[in-house]
């Protein structure tokens, strides 16, 4: 028999070789003419979308989907990005990226480039969100078999959010030749969510068991919804054991999701502290060590803010677009410099001929806060300034349960807290530092030691709102840089400041992180304008109780 | 001499050399008086409408200006500061001698000047979308009244189209303009069968900027598995803060919409838009709308303008039809007399720029069409819906008890701006 095999081999391959060469020839033509099929399949769907009717819009999208073609892929993706077009001329559709005032078209078909054109010879196709949602989940599916792990978790989650009828039997392929543990696992999710409704007990009580570790909001209001009752009196779960199943997962996971919230209360109030301590931590140098009563703090962080626009232009006309994202930082030096520029003139030119004077200076500075808008009002116009986020600090990270915390929020914290160190350790260390306290100590005393203390009035003024200046940087990426801006701050720096206890840098951040923490915690239960007010008369309860805020200076500077 | 003679007029001593400078002032031109703030809070929106006047005038003069006489603008800034409002309305009507106003944004300004202009019998044209509830015999209103805007957009988002919105999250600045919208929505919604626990009602501080607690709570109120778009009436600067938290925390807009009424392309100008496609706003014009008159019109405000940056927005193409339909009301009259124009005022057309033809209604509302857009990353909105034809502006809301009863025309037998019955009985 092996004999006869291994005379059979070498025939046969003869044989196969041959075959495989008839195939290659039917075939050869044959792909030549799939490819011209498919290329009429795909222009047939794609014309589909240059409509005006979303209904029919829709029926392309699907269409397209189908086709499972890569450059289907490439048109939807256009689509939902606006940049697919038709070309008013001959009706076909394009995709075409603007490059100032020229659209540079390209064929989405054979992928050529078809020259430009201007704004008035092609007409966008509108997606709306419905179509968009569609849109994510025919990708979703198309990407559910892609070879990088990201885009495939990305497809996983993008066809649980908008499944149709297909999507249960792809989520099950998808999961089994799945060798990636977190996208299986929220695959099983997945399939889960889609088999609670299924006509098989066993599925519903596996897909029950598997949700109830999880601690998703939409998870629970899925299996809350198992709970109900049909419009006819029945429950939409007809197995009472397994209801029973549901109303103890439902309380599980809402017991872990209280415990998400305080946690995002905590998170929140830290972020919003932050923001507060940035806002007032020069007007804890003017106002605080200074005793100047400076109501144009605010504009101090104004310019700040309105620096940082500055640089970002220059770094988009001058820089290669891959630094764009670094301007921030190049922000923070020329903010200090500016606003602290602006704290000498204003020091020199009009406050220190009101030392002593609180009132006088309380109503100087607010006119030099006026003329400051109204400059930048003059300069820059009276609409808000885009400042744009830069990648590295956009986006959210997710902790669970629904409770996300946005990277720049993250950012603020940490850049808040730096700053304030540097400014203490500078303070504490620095020669500029021990003068500027010596001064504020005892100014006769500090003057007879050969201090000379206008200029170390003018630097600690330029000092405080170099800091409000670099506070603007941080500022103008959670808030609108607009001519205002420093009037949204201004209240709220006050009232850490004197809470904290004027003068003490460590009074400071404990007086903003404990406003902005029971602040957030009143937001939920009181609503937002309430819990401003339910804070403020704490403080003037606080303030009656201990006129000198949280942190009190003791000794012959309080006296001063 | 002239001078010292002027001052005394203007201070109003002498009422006979008054009366006699305003006469020979309104000899040489016509006086149009521009009332919007300049400065403080309300500039970022109000300055645009200053200058679209501006463009305005200029293009009347070229062709001539009106009656043979030139037309002169007369700018104050009334700062934000309501009360000034009425002080510079005031300084208009009875100093300048205007023969008509255009002007306001915020409600609270209009509610301050109007008892100026009744008093005084002026003519104003107020530019912005409002929460109806008012007709004045002295204003024009040429901005939507909530039939025209927030109704037509929740219908929308109600629709299969729309993604068939169940949930609803109706979040406002806290003043007269959201409290009334979101209680005529709140009341249209319910009448649609909304139960009361799928809405969520929320007011915030003007300029409110810490929005985190605010989109959780959206986040967690969307999670119950019904469809949930927010309802915005958020107004000016709390936007930009409030659209980059959604934006941060991963919100998209196929998964809750969010539908503004204060929201441009003005406004828009401020913002990174890349996360924000496909947010909607409801408005009566946008400026990416594919019609020759408005290509036209966008083409000689940016020469004028010598910017081709600025846009042009829904309040800026309310005075363009306010501004010609006095125009044409005026030629009409043959005088700018208040009395003898209002009355020409009465179904003037002017064309609008998106199509169709805005009409001016015995309620002093106009009739217009409805375009609801999403937002795109360049900061334009492409229309993805749009009334078939012209909506009239109801001034008094359907939906609430009490205004649906009361009636606003201005011509015979009604003349009545809130009457339940018509002043003067026919039979």
């Amino acid at each position: 028999m092996s004999v006869t095999k291994k005379h059979v081999a070498p025939r046969c391959r003869v044989v196969i070789f041959s075959i495989l060469l008839a195939l290659l020839a039917i075939i050869a033509p044959g792909e030549a003419l799939q490819a011209q099929q498919n290329d009429a399949a795909l222009q047939q769907a794609l014309a589909g979308l240059n409509v005006r009717s979303f209904k029919d819009k829709t029926a392309a999208v699907v269409a397209l989907g189908e086709l499972g073609d890569a450059r289907a892929v490439v048109a939807l993706e256009a689509l939902t990005e606006g940049r697919l077009y038709g070309r008013k001329s001959d009706q076909t559709v394009v995709i075409a990226d603007r490059d100032d005032r020229i659209y540079k078209l390209t064929d989405p078909v054979s992928g050529a480039a078809l020259g430009e054109a201007g704004s008035r010879d092609i007409k966008k196709i509108v997606a709306n969100n419905k179509l968009r949602g569609i849109i994510r989940g025919v990708l979703g599916q198309l990407a559910l078999s892609s070879s990088d792990p990201g885009l495939r978790l990305a497809a996983v989650e993008n066809v649980i959010a908008s499944p149709t009828d297909g999507s249960l039997a792809l989520l099950k392929r998808a999961r089994d030749r799945e060798t990636d543990v977190g996208i299986r696992a929220k695959l099983e999710t997945g399939i889960a969510t889609l088999e609670l409704g299924a006509d098989d007990i066993t599925l519903r009580r596996a897909a029950v068991s598997r949700l109830a570790d999880g601690n998703d909001p939409e998870i629970k209001s899925l299996l809350e919804r198992r709970l109900l009752k049909n419009s006819d009196g029945s429950f939409v779960e007809p197995d009472d054991a397994l209801r029973a199943a549901v109303q103890d997962a439902v309380d599980d996971i809402n017991d872990r999701l209280a415990l998400f919230g305080l946690a995002e209360d905590l998170i929140f109030g830290i972020s919003l502290g932050s923001v507060l301590l940035l806002a007032a931590i020069g007007l804890a140098i003017t106002f605080g060590v200074m005793g100047v009563i400076n109501m144009a703090h605010g504009e101090m962080i104004m310019l700040g803010a309105y620096t940082t626009f500055v640089v970002q232009e220059i770094f988009r006309a001058t820089m290669p677009a891959e630094a764009f994202g670094f301007y921030l930082l190049a922000s923070i030096p020329a903010a200090f410099v500016v606003a602290a520029a602006f704290g000498i003139l204003i020091e020199r030119g009009c406050i220190r001929f009101l030392y002593g004077r609180p009132l006088e200076t309380l109503l100087a500075t607010w006119g030099v806060s006026l003329i400051l808008q109204q400059m930048v009002r003059s300069i820059f116009g009276a609409n808000n300034r885009e400042v744009a986020n830069p990648d590295w600090i956009s986006g959210a990270i997710s902790i669970g349960g629904g409770v996300s915390v946005t990277v720049n929020r993250v950012y603020i914290v940490v850049f808040a807290l730096v700053v304030v160190a540097a400014l203490a350790a500078f303070i504490r260390y620095s020669r500029f530092g021990l003068q500027m306290r010596a001064v504020t100590q005892n100014r006769g005393m500090a003057s007879s030691m050969g201090i000379r203390t206008g200029q170390v009035d003018a630097l600690t003024f330029a000092l405080g709102s170099g800091i409000a200046g670099v506070a603007g940087v941080a500022l103008s990426q959670i808030s609108n840089v607009s001519p205002n801006l420093g009037q949204n701050f201004i209240v709220d720096s006050f009232m850490v400041v004197v809470f904290g206890g004027v003068g003490s840098l460590w009074g400071t951040i404990v007086g903003a992180f404990g406003l902005g923490i029971v602040n957030k915690f009143l937001e939920p239960v009181s609503g937002a304008i309430l819990g401003k007010v339910v804070v403020l008369v704490i403080i003037i309860l606080f303030i009656q109780k201990r006129p000198r805020g949280l942190f009190a200076l003791k000794g012959r500077a309080a006296e001063g | 001499m002239k001078s010292g003679f002027k001052t005394i007029a203007a201070a109003g001593v002498l009422a006979g050399s008054l009366a006699f400078s305003g006469m020979a002032q309104a000899a040489d031109t016509i006086k149009v008086g521009i009332l919007h703030s300049l400065s403080g809070t309300m500039a970022i929106s109000e300055t645009a409408l200053k200058d679209v006047m501006l463009f305005m005038i200029d293009e009347q003069n070229k062709k001539g200006g009106l009656l043979g006489k030139q037309l002169e603008a007369v700018v104050v800034d009334p700062a934000s500061d309501w009360p000034l409002f009425a002080e510079k309305a005031r300084e208009l009507i009875e100093q300048h001698k205007v023969d008509v106003v255009f002007g306001n944004w915020t409600s609270v300004s209009r509610k301050s000047v109007l008892p100026v202009f009744e008093e005084l019998n002026g003519m104003l044209f107020y530019p912005v979308q409002y929460e109806g509830e008012e007709s004045s015999r002295n204003i024009f209103y040429t901005g939507a009244a909530p039939n025209q805007q927030a109704i037509p957009a929740v219908e929308y988002l109600m629709s299969e189209e729309g993604g068939s919105v169940k949930r609803w999250v109706l979040a406002g600045t806290d003043y007269v303009y959201p409290r009334t919208t979101n209680k005529i929505l709140e009341s249209f919604l319910k009448a649609k069968g909304v139960p009361a626990e799928d809405i969520m009602i929320n007011y915030t501080p003007f300029g409110h900027s810490d929005w985190q607690t605010i989109v959780s709570d959206i986040k967690s109120f969307a999670s119950a598995g019904k469809k949930t778009a927010v309802v915005s009436t958020v107004n000016g600067d709390a936007n930009v803060p409030f659209y980059k938290e959604l934006g941060n925390q991963g919100i998209k807009a196929e998964d809750i919409p969010v539908v503004a009424f204060s929201v441009g392309e003005e406004e828009l100008a401020g913002i990174d838009t890349g996360p924000l496609v496909g947010h909607l706003a409801a408005w009566n014009y946008f400026m990416s709308v594919d019609a020759p008159e408005n290509e036209d019109l966008i083409k000689k405000w940016h020469a004028f303008i010598g910017d081709d940056k600025r846009v042009f927005n829904d309040p800026m193409e309310a005075h363009y039809i306010g501004f010609n339909m006095w125009a044409q009301a005026v030629e009409q009259a043959g005088t700018t007399n208040i009395d003898a124009v209002r009355q020409a005022m009465y179904g003037q057309e002017v064309p609008n720029l998106t199509g169709g033809i805005a009409v001016m209604n015995t309620n002093h509302h106009l009739s217009k069409p409805v375009l609801i857009g999403e937002i795109q990353d360049d900061g334009q909105f492409a229309t993805v819906w749009e009334t078939d034809g012209v909506v009239v502006g109801d001034a008094w809301s359907d939906f609430l008890p009490e205004s649906a009863k009361l009636t606003a025309d201005w011509t015979y037998p009604w003349v009545c701006g809130n009457c339940e019955k018509p002043k003067y009985v026919t039979n």
